[in-house]
């Protein structure tokens, strides 16, 4: 078997988390997986670090320490201002050589996914994809990844015998924040950043970044599936009244209708609403864990047997086209009534 | 200047309906053997052909799986490509992406003098979308993923492209050879040309390669070539619902619906 070039005998048994920042402030996933992983090591007595690149990123050391990292390992360099996959994956690869950690978690971004496919490559190591849970089996001291696999409510287990680091992505959402505690303090270690100039052949030209959603934690979800026929017009109408987000299972997005941003589910994104509404969606398991964690489920299906009322609270046989404008006929006199 | 040489990797997958969990065994039943091009690669196709129209050049498909995959690529061939090449051997089965990026590389090297190396964004079964980065990496070339648009700078050897990110875009320049995900979507692949259909289905228009025509290391294929290991399965938790049917007329149920969406807010 091809080794990775360094072994289970040669780790220093730490987890490490390759952190984001997004607007100001560590990305939602980064702060999942530092308390997942924070957890992992409280049972093991291990270290937890996290590694971030950049530049001018020093001030968010504090918000890292605060959500439950031991050490910080930073590379602060103009050179990492922009994402580029061959200074980020130099940068990485380094750092990690030098200290050889167990286990690397990373958000599964599509930075990160572009990173972690790169950095698993040069390691030689293994990378599992879109890992629903983590664990650490106490004795082999061996990393355990859940993957829900094919359809049907199958939950699969992945082990890496020898190869490290551990690689493992986690869609954002999956895990949930833990407390942050702003008195508690870690060390920063400067990574030094050696570049060959020859190597950073990737030039950004232009980039232009508009709104960004992030539905992870709306307070109300609609989601429509390939029965809403691309009409999300009708889906966002009834999102505004209900002060939430609209949402898409995959095939709508696959056809076009909505952004990949928007997509719910296993390859898309985990929410938490107080209310998910499913529109036209057969309830494929896919799709179904990503609206798991929903405090209350509403469906709407013209099938009596639809799978998804299997799991939902509120169940509507029906056409979509007629309940929801029904549904936001009744919101809308409501409000009238309240205003009024 | 040499013509313009693209590689298309093409997956071939099961069809989702095909797919079936035995609920004892928890094993993978596949009802019938048949198999589909994975849906992003024709987004991967057809940024290729749209290139070739506005370059020259010609289009090579790469494929890794078992020799029923033929058929299949031929229908891809007839879009308008020019040649399958199909990385075909039982030990490069079981293979994860560490595997498989590494046998996927051996072949566009074997091919040799490519500029381009098109991807699907991810694949429908696998999914995670690590093929693209590792294969780069293998082969030392720069890469590109999530493009919606790309062009060629032929003079200068570079590739530029416009990159699907959180919210907006970019536009990144990199030199050839490149590897390049295609955005799902992003494109509407045009349908293979009937005139090309028994010219595809021409002997010589696919090459077979097995391990020892590539000379791969046997430990970096299939199984021993895969660090990860499944070590187990189990059934997924399950959360139980009220699932209660609300009945009545159109208007009845609306109301009930605004109601109890008012009480869970
Ligand atoms: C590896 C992998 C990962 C995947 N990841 C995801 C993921 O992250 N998210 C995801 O969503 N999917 C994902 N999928 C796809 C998933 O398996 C399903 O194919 C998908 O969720 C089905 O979407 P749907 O329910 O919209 O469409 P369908 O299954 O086609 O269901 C449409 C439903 O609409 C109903 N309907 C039709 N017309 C009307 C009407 N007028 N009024 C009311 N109801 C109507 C029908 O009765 C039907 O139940 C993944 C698949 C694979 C293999
Ligand atoms: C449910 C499931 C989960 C899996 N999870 C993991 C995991 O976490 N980690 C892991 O290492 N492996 C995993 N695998 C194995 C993985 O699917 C295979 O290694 C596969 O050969 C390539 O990965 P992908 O399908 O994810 O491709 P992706 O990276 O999603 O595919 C992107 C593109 O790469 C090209 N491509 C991919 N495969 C081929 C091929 N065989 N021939 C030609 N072009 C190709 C296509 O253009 C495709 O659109 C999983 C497989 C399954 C079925």
């Amino acid at each position: 078997m091809v080794a990775s070039l360094y072994g289970a005998a040669q780790e220093s048994k730490s987890i490490w988390v390759y952190l984001e920042v997004d607007r100001g402030g560590l990305t939602g996933v980064s702060k999942e997986l530092i308390t997942k992983g924070r957890q992992i090591c409280d049972q093991l007595g291990w270290q937890l670090s996290g590694l971030l690149l950049g530049h001018h990123l020093q001030p968010f050391a504090a918000e890292g320490f605060a959500h439950g990292i031991d050490t910080l390992w930073l590379a602060d360099d103009p050179r990492l201002e922009n994402f580029t996959i061959e200074a980020y994956t130099t940068v990485a690869y380094d750092a990690l050589m030098e200290v050889k950690p167990s286990v690397l978690l990373m958000g599964a971004t599509p930075n990160s996914r572009d990173l972690a496919g790169r950095l698993a490559v040069r390691l030689r190591t293994g990378l599992n994809a879109d890992c629903t849970d983590l664990y650490l089996d106490p004795e082999t001291e061996r990393l355990v990844c859940e993957v829900s696999g094919f359809g049907g409510g199958v939950l699969a287990f992945i082990e890496m015998a020898e190869h490290r680091p551990q690689m493992a992505t986690v869609r954002p959402g999956v895990f949930t924040p833990g407390e942050v505690d702003r008195d508690r303090v870690g060390v920063i270690i400067e990574i030094e950043v050696n570049l060959d100039p020859e190597i950073l052949t990737t030039n950004l030209v232009e980039r232009s970044v508009g709104e960004q959603v992030d539905l992870t934690s709306v307070p109300v979800l609609v989601t429509g599936g390939r029965g809403v026929d691309g009409d999300f017009k009708m889906l966002a109408q009834l999102a505004e009244l209900l002060g939430g987000e609209i949402g898409a299972t995959r095939p709508p997005v696959d056809e076009g209708h909505i952004e990949r941003e928007r997509q719910i589910g296993q390859t898309g994104v985990v929410c938490s609403p107080k209310v998910a509404i499913c529109c036209g969606i057969s309830g494929a398991f896919h799709f179904v864990v990503g609206i798991e964690k929903a405090d209350v489920v509403v469906a709407i299906n013209s099938d009596p047997e639809a799978l998804i009322f299997d799991y939902a609270d509120y169940c509507i046989v029906g056409d979509v086209h007629q309940i929801v404008p029904a549904l936001i006929e009744a919101l809308t006199v409501e409000r009238e009534v309240i205003l009024g | 200047m040499a013509e313009l040489h693209i590689v298309v990797c093409v997956k071939i997958v099961p069809k989702p309906e095909e797919i079936l969990v035995d609920p004892e065994t928890h094993l993978l039943q596949r009802v019938d053997t048949r198999s589909e091009i994975n849906p992003p690669d024709m987004n991967a196709m057809e940024m290729a052909l749209s290139l070739k129209d506005r370059y020259g050049g010609r289009i090579s498909l790469l494929s890794m799986g078992p020799t029923y995959f033929e058929p299949n690529l031929r229908v891809a061939l007839a879009m308008g490509a020019d040649h399958i090449y199909l990385l075909s051997d039982p030990q490069f089965a079981g293979a994860d992406t560490l595997a498989t990026t590494y046998t996927l590389a051996e072949g566009v090297r074997k091919i040799g003098g490519v500029d381009l190396i098109l991807c699907g964004e991810e694949s429908s079964d696998g999914a995670t979308g690590q093929v693209p980065p590792g294969l780069a990496e293998w082969l030392g070339s720069s890469q590109l993923t999530l493009l919606t648009e790309v062009s060629i700078d032929q003079d200068k050897r570079l590739a530029r492209g416009r990159r699907e990110i959180k919210g907006g875009y970019e536009v990144l320049e990199v030199p050839l050879p490149c590897v390049i995900s295609v955005k799902t979507a992003c494109n509407e692949p045009r349908f293979m040309d009937f005139s090309l259909r028994s010219w595809a289905e021409e002997r010589d228009r696919i090459t077979i390669w097995d391990a020892d025509s590539l000379a791969t290391e046997p430990d970096h294929i299939g199984l021993p070539g895969s660090p990860t290991v499944v070590t187990g399965l189990a059934e997924a938790p399950y959360r139980d619902r009220r699932r209660e049917f609300l009945t009545g007329t159109q208007d009845e149920i609306a109301q009930e619906l605004a109601e109890i969406l008012k009480r869970s807010l």
